[in-house]
């Protein structure tokens, strides 16, 4: 490619920049907070519950509770409704653990016709894999400090 | 009062995320690999554990809740078996998450089948 042309991919580029629509940060913001949040009190609404008829330490009740927001979040995004909400709500439905179920099941749903090995094993973790590698070498690496720090 | 605070906890966390999304080209990806390491640097610190405190599930549910279990645990492990204990200690607390995440994420997968877009 000579000069000339470069120039015009810049010029390209800085258009299509320009004409890309802006996001509405307060609409998207508070879709966000307002979904996120929600589905933060169902999470609370289920902790209290646990720990009152299960008879569970404040931490058990804890996993407990994200265990049965993963399955909350896998069965609605089998269903079809978690993507509904997330058009709409963006990182409120990202983040939040429902979220990282959802991002298990809705690749692994997608290319089920590559098979149950490449297709349904291999993508679950497209997006969770990544997530589980930086947080465990995180929290490897964060220990051997505390281990020196300590001793 | 729990839930309240849960709900404006939760809720920041996730404004957080919406933010970062908007204002930076980083792909939702990115901005959860930076609340997992950035939840296991905070708790390190020990500036997320008062969050936990104030706000419950709140700040349990969203992802930088697990990067503190994960460093929670780290530091457990190493409190009871020392060096090694950093490498056991993390996904120790987090395996029911872990385990739930993959079991149930791959019974949906089988028993559902993707919605054509409309």
């Amino acid at each position: 490619m000579d000069n000339n042309q470069y120039q015009q991919k810049d010029k390209y580029q800085k258009l299509v920049e320009k004409r890309a629509p802006k996001p509405n940060y307060w609409k998207n913001g508070i879709w966000a907070f307002g979904i996120g949040g929600a589905i933060c009190v169902i999470g609370q609404c289920i902790h209290n519950k646990i720990e009152l008829i299960m008879n569970l330490s404040h931490l058990d009740a804890t996993n407990a509770t994200i265990l049965i927001m993963i399955l909350i979040g896998a069965l609605l995004t089998g269903l079809g409704f978690y993507d509904l909400i997330g058009k709409k709500a963006g990182a409120g439905s990202i983040i939040p653990i429902t979220g990282f179920a959802n991002s298990i099941v809705a690749p692994a749903m997608e290319f089920k016709r590559e098979g149950y090995v490449f297709g349904v094993a291999a993508r679950m973790f497209i997006l969770a894999g990544p997530v589980l590698v930086y947080g465990i070498t995180s929290s490897v690496i964060v220990g051997i400090i505390y281990y020196f720090y300590n001793s | 009062m729990g839930y309240f605070n849960a709900f404006i906890v939760g809720g920041f966390i996730c404004l957080v995320g919406q933010l970062l999304m908007d204002a930076t080209k980083l792909t939702s990806a990115h901005v959860l690999i930076i609340f997992v390491t950035s939840g296991v640097v905070l708790t390190a610190v020990g500036l997320y554990e008062p969050l936990v405190k104030i706000g419950g599930a709140g700040a349990t549910i969203p992802l930088p809740g697990f990067g503190y279990s994960l460093a929670k645990g780290a530091f457990k492990g190493v409190d009871q078996n020392g060096l090694l204990g950093a490498f056991f200690g993390g996904v120790e607390a987090t395996s029911g998450g872990i385990t739930a995440a993959i079991v149930f994420g791959y019974l949906m997968a089988i028993i559902f089948n993707p919605k054509t877009k409309p």
